[in-house]
């Protein structure tokens, strides 16, 4: 547990949103397919929780940046309420996504050179 | 989703998250059990402590599309409906309690606020002026209100004034209107050139009257207030141009005026141009209101000093106008409003203050209702802080109880305001100015919520504030069943029932005050006697239908006279004015024979007009010589009666001023003094019996140097008859009266006895409404003690088994519960006694007879307090004497 909510308050605000619509972008999906997808694309290392993804998943349907419909799972034949990523939400992602990068680039740059004169 | 749904559908999205979130956990159990081959149970044992609580999770993916403190908020109202309604004895005391308080409020608060907040309904009110004068040098002691205009200051002032976009005069006239159905008498208002165009209130239909109109050699015409029109011309819009016979005059309806307008508190049927003759004019009669409207920007100090600088023109205009600089006259002009609203200001906002003072009174028994009821959730309570449950989610919580109390309390209390002030309205006591504008607009709505809600913190806070701050750990262990309560427990009750018997001491004292002011003024012998045998009725012969003065003076004996023949008529007389109405027939120099007189300083004196008969009518009595008769008028023999007070202070005794000559001036004959009458309280009980001199009602008028006769033609008759008032008698009036000229009017059918009840409205207004008051706050009062009393019983019921078991006596444990009570009462008596003697101060105008710190009140009061406290506690100390030791100790 303790581990979890630090791993969660790793990410910064926004990561997680930017990590749904991606994952969406792809594919529609619902709650658990969600869960499970975010984990095997970082190889295990980001843990989503759920206690995260379902308000963050009521903030984008909100936002209108994702709908929802229920149906029914082929694969369990349960029903399910799968998301949908809408067009604002792929425009938001798009902006997100190059924000992201810019504000990594930043940090790489002022992160690179101090590596290097420590190591040297 | 929209702000439509996000409200509406709040039950969709919870089954739907719910669906969702268990949906997730299934198939998560369903992954375990295939991975790692777990039974079900294991699984969801498993699965269940990584995912937490879906409660949790579904609130805070709730909480997403809510408000999450307006949430909250619901579900306390809800909480709070709910025990309401589990306990609806409380909720029917408290919502009744708080429904009477704040609906007396808001009653009261309209009334202030239409009578003495609100502008006057002209436009720009404020720049109105009321056109008062004072006069110190004329002598007139009684005019205490200021002097009045005239006619030739009106021509004055407003031909050369810098001050006044327009002034004028008006007076009020009774008309008779005959030529329709019926002869009537109407209220006209002679208005001069300006006083519309100061009101600046434009007709309905038609025109104002123009300078035309006011031409005394012109055409005739009138205006038409907007009842009158509806009631004789039933809304008849061809009415302009069309005539009607106005005091035998015809006159051309120019113009109709919008509904409801008033001429500074005065209703009308008809307006009639003053129409001033300007080649006959004199300084007096001082006898016109005057109303002017301020030039944008200009002070009433200015206009004062305007006005002042006017008047050496206007006495140097008129032939003997130089004779007024010794009157010394100086205008002190004052606001319009300040004029309309008079000597109600005061009696209102005592009544304010005393409805104010009920309503803390209320909200502190609700506040101890509150704190007892809270007390019963102690354990409750104590358990959610000690769970985590914040101070101020604990106080939101009970606050929200109160709002909720307050609001609904406020929703009845304007049935109760309504109803209030309907009743207000029908019984209309006639000192309440603007009584036709109260109502309750949005204003009043406006202070109802507000009071609504600031009562809510207020008794909402007590509880709140005192659960919030108790700790938790020693909240829980206190309330054992093996402890008696702790004293700080009964501390915050302790303080409001002091704070009750404070308040409740000072609206008794003020009631009680009023009380004997209102013995004390019916105490007051007002001259006449049995005013509710003697029947009143006034009537008016026009010049315009009599000419001649001694004609009038006979068609008036005839009429006494056929009035005496009714069956059952003890005596009739009639006057030009008579006690208590109002009206002051004149007032002028009164010179005694051998005296000298300083001319710079004339004693003027009140003048009435009266016909044989009229003393004994009114049972007025005749302290020595005789009374007039009609030889004394038709022989215009110069007979004149003086009251009491004057006889005696000018010659010593009644029976020595028989015989005396005096006159009113050196200009005319002396008059012989014939008969002396007691003194009567012509201007109302409360004020000192005024001297007055009475003529015979037909003689020669005294300030015009030809001798002209005069005669009263407006009068007004008193009947002294067993059968006053009924239906039957006034018929058998109206007979005779038509028999005599049947286009003579009747009005202000009145008996004595209304006119005398009618003078006293003020204080008698004044005593219900603070007789209510007292009488509410007596029996809160009495309620709280014997609230605290009990529940300290309730809860002390162990100690008193204990105390009992080892030997106190049943009279010791009644004694120690009285005894406290007596100590709430002494402390709240002691605060109360100085706030009271701070706070009759504000009466000091509607005292009479007596003084604010009235020794006997400020001592029976008290009294009366500590017996109701020692009675309020006896009750439930009784009753906790005779508990069995063994079923005290027995309990829980």
């Amino acid at each position: 547990m303790q581990t979890s909510e630090d791993k969660s308050r790793d990410l910064f605000p926004g990561a997680l949103e930017m990590m749904i619509l991606e994952s969406l972008r792809r594919q529609p999906a619902h709650g658990y397919a969600l869960v499970q997808h975010i984990q095997q694309r970082s190889n295990n290392l980001l843990q989503v929780e759920e206690g995260s993804l379902y308000p963050a998943l009521q903030r984008l349907l909100k936002a209108k940046l994702v709908k929802s419909e229920w149906t029914t799972s082929p694969s369990t034949s349960r029903r399910v309420r799968v998301y949908e990523i809408t067009k604002a939400g792929l425009r938001h992602l798009e902006r997100e996504v190059s924000r992201f990068e810019r504000m990594l680039e930043g940090i790489q740059m002022v992160l690179g050179p101090a590596r290097s004169t420590q190591n040297s | 989703m929209s702000w439509w749904e996000r409200v509406f559908r709040r039950r969709t999205l919870n089954d739907e998250l719910s669906e969702e979130l268990n949906g997730h956990i299934e198939e998560k159990i369903e992954q375990l059990m295939r991975l790692e081959n777990l039974s079900h149970a294991e699984a969801r044992q498993a699965v269940l402590r990584a995912f937490g609580n879906p409660g949790l999770i579904a609130t805070r993916s709730r909480e997403v599309w809510q408000w999450p403190r307006l949430e909250s908020f619901l579900a306390d109202l809800r909480l709070a409906l709910r025990r309401l309604r589990k306990s609806p004895g409380f909720a029917l005391i408290v919502l009744l309690t708080l429904a009477i308080g704040i609906g007396a409020n808001t009653a009261v608060f309209s009334v202030v606020n239409s009578v003495l907040l609100k502008p006057l309904p002209y436009p720009e009110s404020d720049r109105l002026v009321s056109l008062w004068l004072q006069a110190p040098g004329a002598g007139i002691a009684d005019f205490s209100e200021g002097l009045l205009m005239s006619p030739s200051m009106d021509l004055a002032f407003s031909e050369h004034n810098r001050s006044f976009q327009s002034m004028g005069i008006w007076s009020q006239r009774i008309a008779n209107v005959t030529g329709l159905a019926q002869p009537e008498q109407v209220q006209s208002i002679l208005v001069s050139d300006g006083v519309l165009q100061t009101l600046q209130i434009s007709p309905l239909l038609g025109r104002w009257f123009s300078q035309q109109d006011q031409d005394p050699r012109g055409a005739k015409t009138i205006i038409l207030s907007y009842g009158y029109w509806q009631r004789r011309f039933a809304g008849d819009r061809t009415v302009i141009g069309r005539s009607i016979q106005v005091d035998s005059q015809a006159r051309e309806i120019v113009g109709v005026m919008p509904r409801g307008l008033r001429v500074v508190d005065h209703d009308f049927d008809v307006f009639i141009p003053l129409a001033p003759d300007r080649t006959n004019l004199d300084g007096p009669p001082f006898g016109f209101y005057g109303i002017g409207r301020l030039k944008p920007g200009v002070t009433i100090a200015q206009a004062d000093a305007d006005i002042s600088n006017l008047l050496p023109l206007w006495m140097s205009l008129w032939p003997q106008g130089h004779y007024f600089a010794i009157w010394r006259i100086t205008p002190t002009f004052r606001p319009l409003k300040k004029q309309v609203i008079g000597q109600v200001g005061s009696v209102l906002w005592v009544v304010m203050a005393t409805v104010g003072l009920v309503m803390l009174l209320a909200s502190m028994n609700v506040a101890n209702l509150l704190l007892v009821r809270a007390d019963s959730r102690h354990q409750e309570l104590s358990i959610r802080a000690s769970l985590g449950a914040g101070r101020a989610r604990i106080a939101r919580e009970l606050l929200t109880e109160s709002l909720l109390l307050g609001l609904l309390g406020g929703a009845f209390s304007i049935v109760v305001s309504y109803g209030g002030l309907r009743l207000l309205k029908s019984l209309g006591p006639a000192e309440l100015p603007r009584l036709s504008e109260v109502a309750l607009d949005y204003r009043s709505l406006l202070f109802t919520l507000l009071l609504s809600v600031f009562s809510a913190l207020l008794f909402g806070s007590l509880p709140a504030i005192k659960h919030a701050y108790a700790r938790a750990s020693d909240a829980l262990s206190r309330s054992t069943r093996t402890m008696s309560s702790s004293r700080t427990r009964n501390r915050s009750r302790n303080v409001l029932v002091v704070a009750q018997v404070a308040m409740a001491l000072v609206l008794l004292i003020s009631s009680a005050l009023m009380i004997r002011t209102f013995l004390a003024l019916r105490a007051v012998n007002p001259g006449f006697s049995d005013p509710a045998h003697v029947q009143t009725l006034r009537t008016a012969i026009p010049t315009s239908m009599v000419p001649d003065a001694t004609m009038v003076t006979h068609i008036e004996n005839d009429l006494t006279d056929r009035i005496a023949a009714i069956p059952d008529v003890a005596a009739v007389g009639f006057a030009a004015a008579m006690p208590l109405d109002g009206i002051d027939a004149d007032w002028n120099q009164f010179q005694v024979e051998g005296k000298t007189y300083d001319v710079t300083r004339p004693q003027m004196y009140l003048f009435d007009y009266v016909s044989p008969g009229y003393f004994s009518a009114l049972g007025i009595r005749l302290v020595a010589g005789r009374d007039f008769n009609w030889t004394d008028n038709y022989g215009l023999r110069h007979k004149v009666i003086v009251s009491e007070s004057f006889a005696r202070e000018t010659w010593g005794s009644a029976a020595n001023a028989i015989g005396k000559h005096a006159h009113e001036s050196n200009r005319n004959p002396w008059d012989e003094v014939i008969g002396v009458v007691a003194d009567v309280h012509q201007h109302g009980v409360d004020e000192k019996a005024p001297a007055i001199i009475y003529w015979p009602v037909l003689m020669y008028i005294p300030y015009i140097e030809k001798p002209t006769l005069g005669a009263e033609r407006g009068v007004t008759f008193v009947i002294r008859t067993r059968r006053a008032g009924t239906e039957t008698f006034l018929s058998q009036v109206r007979q005779a009266v038509n028999a005599i000229n049947p286009n003579l009017p009747i009005a202000g059918v009145r008996t004595m006895q209304e006119v005398y009840s009618q003078s006293l409205a003020r204080q008698s207004f004044t005593l219900v409404m603070l007789g209510i008051a007292g009488s509410m706050a007596l029996a809160l009062g009495i309620i709280g003690i014997y609230g605290v009393i009990a529940y300290a019983i309730v809860q002390r019921t162990r100690e008193i088994g204990i105390r009992m078991a080892l030997g106190a006596p049943r009279s010791g444990v009644k004694w120690m519960f009285v005894r406290s009570a007596l100590t709430l009462a002494g402390a709240g008596i002691a605060i109360g006694l100085l706030a009271a003697a701070g706070l009759v101060q504000l009466m000091k105008t509607i005292l009479f007879g007596i003084r604010p710190l009235d020794p006997v009140t400020f001592t029976a009061v008290p009294v009366i307090l500590v017996a109701a406290a020692a009675f309020a506690s006896y009750l439930p100390a009784a009753r906790a004497a005779a508990v069995n030791p063994v079923d005290a100790l027995k309990t829980e």
